[in-house]
């Protein structure tokens, strides 16, 4: 198929149609609005099922039924609607049923604004809702990547059973760029064995998140693990750029990932020597990568579109023994790829501490340029 | 002349209920209305393609008593998961057994949206004016003046709110096809009842939109009374308040005869 100019939220939404998406549940909000719209016309025309829910309650736990069938199914929603559907999930990851949902998310807290941002990345890959349970986390830094990943995203999602999260923030969801789209696959015709449909000549199934002797809900949190282990083991990707001969490596995903290479490509121009991790599974977290570049690394400088939150993870990997700084904007601003180069440029010039906060000296050196006020 | 008659089964369980003991305190009356929907849905043979979904609360265990496919959804949540499942399986029928903690307070936007659609699902709506649970709280359907573990000095209005009638509530909305009140407190009425629970499932079959059959029953435990009293306090107490009637018929239902 030949590449045609396509929105961000329509390609994802033709993308889950071709992947044989059975499904859609979802409710109305920006930044992600074409999505739905793109489903409401799409899914009825090809006989498939489209609802736009009353709340995102609704929403997700109408798909909690609709994948207890079987059937590949989605929502999506923009930051305060995930924030409405923690509840959903966690019964979908204790009940261990297959489902997409693709989160473009938007700045916040609270009602926030309705321009980009990457907030929603402790919500969705350190849990959300209660108990123990780690969804699958793709971030696309491009509507071409955008398209790759949710086709994917169904698949990884019966693979393992689990929850499979695209997030996205208002950047890929509204931008438009050249994209291919893949050839449209049957829906399926066959369904797991777990799959409650009618008891025709067989014996009744039950699907249900309770485990009501804690030994038996012990058991399952360990098969839960079990699964992630394996996830861990064999789905972590990323993208490396420059790396091979790289003493300081940029590590950021999404939008802040691409704007980070602008960044890396324009220091490259200058000389220095930097490359770029860009994570695309945030979950599983690609630490074995950072793990094997501190070997031969003089620093790493984490971008990202909130105040650190995916920082955090990578220090956990490089526990102090290298340098890592912090750049960030917060609240649906966007950094140019200038406020990058500079911090990349400063990194080639002076010594950066090893021990300290990079979330307080970040904090100093943002101030004036958000002309805060004391 | 052989005087002794043959063995003649008269009563037994029906098989869409499944052999396990149920978990219901003496004197509660959801046995009774599992048995009505199991008896139902074997004179309509309907078990095997038959999908319920469980609500939180007493009720909680239904899927263990049911011999058909069954989930077990949030509270309050059932009407929106027995929308997903009927939206991907039209020709299944789907039902929810919803207790009114769950229906009428946490779940009070999914119900009446499920209704507004005209969702083709089925629900029974268990009201004994108490959360049973959570061992006696006081529910949305609990009368004024009813003392709970949490309305202890009686439900007062001016500060609790009013009680809901929900099987009214309902009925108001387009998308309902057939909403209705029974009692689970004697024989007549629990032949009632049954039929009520057949025109529901029967309403989903035809296509006709969202039906809901609102059974009034006991708590004895949580109501501190004997069973035998309970379903004299459920007569004098609860029927006032919520009178059993028909509230929405759809016309194509009103040939059926039972």
């Amino acid at each position: 198929m030949a590449k045609e100019l396509l929105k961000g939220n329509i390609a994802m939404a033709e993308a889950a149609i071709r992947a044989g998406l059975e499904g859609y549940f979802g409710y109305p909000i920006t930044p992600q609005t074409e999505l739905l719209e793109w489903m409401s016309e799409r899914m009825p025309a090809l006989g498939r099922a489209f609802l736009q829910a009353e709340s995102e309650v609704a929403a997700i736990n109408m798909l909690y039924g609709a994948a207890c069938t079987g059937a590949r199914v989605m929502t999506s929603s923009s930051s305060p609607g995930i924030s409405l559907m923690m509840e959903g999930l966690s019964y979908i990851a204790g009940t261990e049923v297959p489902v997409v949902i693709i989160d473009v998310v938007r700045g916040g807290p609270g009602l926030g604004n309705i321009a980009p941002s990457q907030g929603d990345y402790n919500q969705i890959v350190h849990g959300g809702g209660h108990g123990d349970y780690h969804p699958i986390v793709l971030a696309p830094a491009s509507v071409q990547e955008a398209i790759d990943l949710v086709v994917l995203a169904f698949d990884l999602a019966e693979k393992y059973r689990t929850i499979v999260f695209v997030m996205a923030d208002g950047n890929i969801g509204q931008m438009m760029e050249p994209a291919e789209l893949p050839p449209m696959r049957p829906i399926k015709s066959e369904y797991p064995h777990w799959a409650v449909r009618g008891a025709m000549g067989r014996e009744r199934r039950i699907l249900s998140s309770i485990y009501i002797d804690p030994k038996d809900e012990e058991v399952t949190n360990y098969r839960l693990m079990q699964v992630w282990n394996q996830i861990q083991a064999n789905e972590v990707r990323y993208r490396e750029y420059f790396l091979e001969d790289a003493d300081t490596v940029v590590i950021g995903f999404g939008t802040a990932g691409r704007i980070a290479l602008s960044a890396v490509r324009a220091a490259r121009a200058e000389g220095i020597k930097v490359g770029l991790l860009r994570p695309i599974t945030l979950s599983p977290f690609p630490a074995p990568q950072i793990e094997n570049l501190i070997q031969r690394v003089k620093g790493f400088l984490v971008v990202e579109m909130n105040a650190g939150q995916m920082l955090d993870d990578v220090l956990k990997v490089v526990k102090g023994r290298v340098p890592v700084e912090f750049y960030g904007r917060m609240g649906g601003m966007v950094p140019f790829p200038d406020e990058i180069l500079a911090e990349i440029q400063r990194m080639s010039r002076e010594d950066i501490p090893l021990d300290g906060d990079p979330r307080q000296r970040w904090m100093k050196r943002l101030a004036p340029v958000i002309h805060w006020q004391n | 002349m052989d005087t002794t008659l043959s063995a003649q089964i008269v009563y037994q369980r029906p098989q869409s209920l499944t052999e396990a003991t149920m978990h219901y305190c003496p004197g509660c009356t959801h046995g009774i209305a599992h048995r009505l929907i199991a008896e139902v849905m074997d004179e309509m043979g309907i078990r095997e393609r038959s999908i319920g979904v469980a609500p939180v609360g007493c009720s909680v265990f239904a899927y263990n008593y049911f011999d058909c496919d069954f989930v077990e959804a949030a509270h309050g949540r059932a009407p929106a998961m027995a929308t997903g499942i009927k939206r991907l399986l039209p020709d299944r029928i789907v039902f929810t057994y919803q207790g009114d903690g769950d229906l009428a307070s946490i779940g009070m936007g999914e119900i009446v949206h499920a209704a507004g659609r005209g969702e083709n699902i089925s629900v029974f709506f268990i009201n004994n004016a108490i959360y049973g649970m959570t061992s006696g709280q006081m529910a949305p359907t609990t009368l004024p003046g009813q003392k709970t573990t949490s309305s202890p000095r009686g439900r007062d209005v001016e500060t609790m709110g009013y009680p809901l009638r929900m099987a009214e509530l309902l009925a108001n909305l387009d998308g309902a096809g057939y909403v209705v009140r029974r009692s689970l407190h004697d024989p007549k009425n629990i032949r009632m009842a049954k039929k009520a629970i057949r025109l529901a499932f029967e309403t989903q079959l035809r296509g006709l939109g969202f039906s809901m059959v609102e059974l009034l029953s006991t708590c004895s435990t949580n109501w501190g009374l004997s069973p035998l009293e309970s379903l004299k306090w459920l007569e004098e107490h609860m029927i006032p308040y919520y009178p059993i009637g028909d509230f929405k018929v759809a016309d194509a239902l009103k040939e059926i005869k039972l």
